[in-house]
């Protein structure tokens, strides 16, 4: 198990190495100058000349990559070029947004998706499962940002319960944390509990064929027990794997729900960053969500060994 | 009995301070985009300076006719020669951080302006050779060279006056704790969430000032930066799309606020970069063609629901500055044809039209597409994000470059920095002497009638040659609750909050 670890963890170093030197290089393809960007309409040439020589615009890519590397290992990820914001701060303010919105999210993603998945498997071919289904698909067929907007329209203009955007921290109010985030937690749990119910059933209805199932059965075990006991926990295990990788997912952002909903989490960080040519802001926001997306699946890994003991070796 | 007076007494205090918070006041402003940063002299963006009317007072202001009028300045004097501006400033106006705002304050300003490094006023402020300090309520402005459109520079940007203090103290990272001299200070800033400003008590107008917070949202989406004004959740809202106008009116609780901006809608054709040499570039004749086959007034109809002003000069219809001796022209596909023909072109004339990402130009550039179709142009639009096309238009790499500029108070800035030969944003590469001389002469003189006579010689040489195509003005549209009283639209597009009371 150790071993294991200290593999994984030796793997992550040139992993996250070749990780910033591709957002480095490929942001640079990037069409578009950022000192021409940053000018807006004030695009005098002596202004864009001195733009380019403060934030080394105009040295080779090489030396731009080690004064920012050399940063970054200092825990300095540099300045945002449009409103002179250390880039960690900013991502130090957004990251506890998009924890939350995520977090959220996937919660509602498995108290929808599991037990409509467990519904349709143990009642194939009835009308739940058909429902189950339906819903499924209109999970996975129904785009957010118009979802989005016909909740906004809902709950916000019509019955006026919830605001329509905007975000509360959760340390200042929780009432209002909740009520600012129920609706993008929502539109984004949505479409993942649809994927996570297609997964529950069909490893569910395997389960339910296997043998020891039927052993369990035949002992004239409760059907409940059968299903919640024996069943669920084997079939749950891919299921909670691609829960994990889903949450990943989630937490580099969910652009157009926070955009649509004013959420000022990752997606719209990184979003502006892009559309500015705010290159440290986009390199800093990669490489920490790249990072994230490499210790869950870590996390994952070791879980599914706890979880498995036949996977020890 | 004296219980019962002490507590009618708690009660009368406790009820009293229940009004004194139910009293508090807030005015929520939904903004199209996130501001950059709220320093005058680095900030580049429209709609930063919506933020800064708020709490960064300039010399000067413009009212509803674009009068140039005082704000920390009482009075201006420009001399017989026009090279020197003297300025009287307003007495007992203080910072935020209640510093005095005097003449070494003033002059501390213009020369932060002038001099930090990464200024954006640079530019603007190019013709001030030095700031003198007269009495400490004087300060006298001696220029290179006569530049009339200094003044209307102050009115902007340029004009905002800062707090020697705390820019020392803070350096280039003054913007993230800003210190002007305006209605409100500033209290916290979250990225792409909030700005915070809260009333300041020592405001030289403070008896004008009625509202106790004004918080300004970023919200990108225009459908729901309108939700969010229906639902209560804001009181205002800029760049409401033409297309909701109706949707706004309907509303009893909403009301619109609107003026002709600035600035302008244009089609930046490459006369002097364009590699391919094609008819477009090479025969003002083949441009006039191009201009002769569009219908202003139908793509006002068809994008905007004739809420817009169609234009053909760098200021709109409706500016003092606008030569009516040129007006707005019909379709005509007759004399468009003629014209081509008279170049000695046959049709189709293949356009590469570069045209920015966006719902709005991408409208306007399929009209115009069909439009010049029927002349005999092929307009072959190629979509660009905007980054994008600013570097190609740079490299000459387009030969018509749909282009909006969102205007200056004072002509030349709408003009001079396009259509002079010289100009860093002259993308058309358009090089003609007397246009050059006209945007110089008007310069020199400050006396409107004279400068409007020069600008009319300019006029006559863009409207032949076209090195933009001027099309259209677009609406400032404001929408807020009826809640809001005194809001008034000035043509810069910016919200000013001095005067507004919350019902």
């Amino acid at each position: 198990m150790l071993n294991f670890l200290a593999r994984r963890i030796a793997q992550i170093v040139p992993t996250l190495f070749f990780v910033s030197v591709l957002i480095f290089s490929l942001q640079q393809l990037l069409p578009g100058d950022p000192a021409l960007v940053m000018a807006g309409e004030e695009r005098d040439p002596a202004v864009i000349a001195q733009i380019r020589q403060q934030y080394r615009l105009d040295r080779p890519l090489p030396v731009q990559y080690a004064w920012w590397i050399k940063g970054v290992l200092s825990g300095d990820f540099g300045e945002s070029l449009r409103i002179k914001v250390p880039v960690r701060e900013l991502i130090a303010q957004k990251l506890p947004v998009t924890l939350q919105l995520a977090s959220m999210a996937i919660l509602i993603a498995f108290l929808i998706g599991i037990p409509a998945g467990i519904v349709s498997a143990v009642k194939k071919g009835t009308a739940w499962d058909y429902g189950a289904n339906l819903f499924a698909l209109w999970g996975i067929s129904t785009p957010n940002f118009w979802l989005g907007i016909m909740l906004i329209f809902l709950f916000s203009i019509e019955l006026g319960w919830l605001p329509a955007s905007g975000y509360v921290p959760l340390g200042e109010d929780w009432r209002a944390s909740l009520a600012a985030t129920i609706m993008p937690a929502f539109v984004l749990g949505n479409a993942i509990a649809a994927i996570l119910m297609r997964h529950t059933r069909s490893a569910m209805l395997q389960v339910l064929e296997s043998d020891y199932v039927r052993t369990a059965r035949a002992k004239g075990l409760l059907e409940r027990t059968v299903i919640l006991k024996h069943a669920m926990r084997n079939a749950l295990t891919p299921v909670i794997t691609l829960g994990a990788l889903e949450l990943g997912t989630l937490l580099s952002g969910a652009v157009l729900t926070e955009q649509i909903f004013s959420i000022p989490g990752f997606g719209k960080l990184i979003v502006d960053a892009v559309f500015n040519r705010d290159y440290a802001v986009v390199q800093g926001v990669v490489l920490v969500t790249a990072t994230i997306y490499i210790v869950l699946n870590l996390v994952a890994d070791i879980a599914y060994i706890l979880v498995n003991p036949r996977l020890r070796g | 009995m004296k219980k019962i007076r002490l507590a009618a007494t708690a009660a009368a205090l406790l009820l009293s301070l229940g009004t004194a918070v139910q009293a508090q006041t807030t005015l929520r402003i939904g903004l199209a985009e996130d501001p950059d940063i709220l320093d005058p002299s680095m900030a580049r963006t429209y709609v930063g300076r919506i933020v800064f009317s708020a709490f960064c007072d300039k010399l000067f202001d413009i009212d509803e006719k674009l009068n140039i009028v005082p704000q920390l300045a009482l009075s201006q004097e420009t001399s017989a020669d026009g090279k020197t501006l003297t300025i009287k400033l307003r007495p007992g106006a203080k910072f935020h951080d209640g510093e005095p705002f005097d003449a070494e304050a003033a002059k501390f300003s213009l020369e932060r302006h002038l001099t930090f490094p990464g200024s954006f006023r640079k530019p603007e402020l190019a013709s001030l050779d030095h700031v003198e300090v007269v009495d400490p309520l004087t300060i006298k402005l001696v220029l290179k060279s006569p530049f009339s459109p200094l003044l209307a520079q102050l009115t902007d940007r340029a004009g905002m006056m800062v707090s020697p203090k705390a820019a020392k103290a803070e350096g280039d990272k003054f913007g993230l704790h800003p210190v002007c001299a305006g209605p409100y200070k500033f209290v916290e800033r979250v990225q792409q969430d909030r700005i915070v400003f809260e009333k300041f008590a020592d405001y030289w107008n403070k008896d004008n000032v009625f509202i106790d917070k004004v918080v300004f949202q970023p919200i990108v989406d225009a459908t729901v930066r309108l939700a969010n004004l229906k639902s209560g959740g804001l009181d205002l809202i800029e760049r409401v799309l033409a297309t909701d106008i109706k949707d706004v009116r309907a509303d009893s609780r909403l009301k619109l606020s609107t003026a002709i901006e600035l600035g302008y809608q244009g089609i930046t054709l490459n006369i002097g970069k364009d590699k391919a040499k094609g008819p477009l570039s090479q025969s003002a004749k083949v441009r006039q063609a191009l201009d002769w086959s569009i219908d202003r007034e139908a793509i006002n109809q068809v994008v905007f629901n004739g809420e817009f002003k169609p234009g053909n000069q760098w200021v709109n219809p409706d500016h003092p500055y606008y030569q009516s001796a040129f007006p707005v022209h019909g379709r005509d596909i007759a004399k468009a044809k003629a014209l081509l023909k008279e170049a000695g072109v046959t049709p189709p004339v293949s356009v590469d039209f570069m045209v920015p990402k966006g719902a709005e130009t991408e409208a306007v550039a399929q009209v115009v597409q069909s439009m010049a179709a029927e002349a005999g142009f092929d307009m072959k639009i190629r979509v660009t994000e905007f980054a994008t096309s600013l570097k190609q238009a740079e490299a000459g790499e387009y030969q018509a470059f749909m282009l909006a500029w969102s205007g200056r108070i004072d002509p030349d800035g709408n003009a001079y920095v396009f259509l002079h030969s010289n100009a860093p944003q002259n993308y058309s590469a358009w090089v003609n002497a007397d246009a050059d001389k006209a945007l110089d002469d008007a310069r020199l003189v400050s006396d409107m009638a004279q400068r409007k006579a020069i600008y009319g010689k300019l006029a006559k040489v863009e409207l032949d040659e076209h090195a933009i195509l001027y099309i259209y003005h677009r609406r400032i549209i404001i929408a807020h609750t009826t809640r809001l009283e005194g809001y008034k639209q000035m043509p810069d597009g910016l919200v000013r909050v001095v005067g507004l009371k919350l019902k």
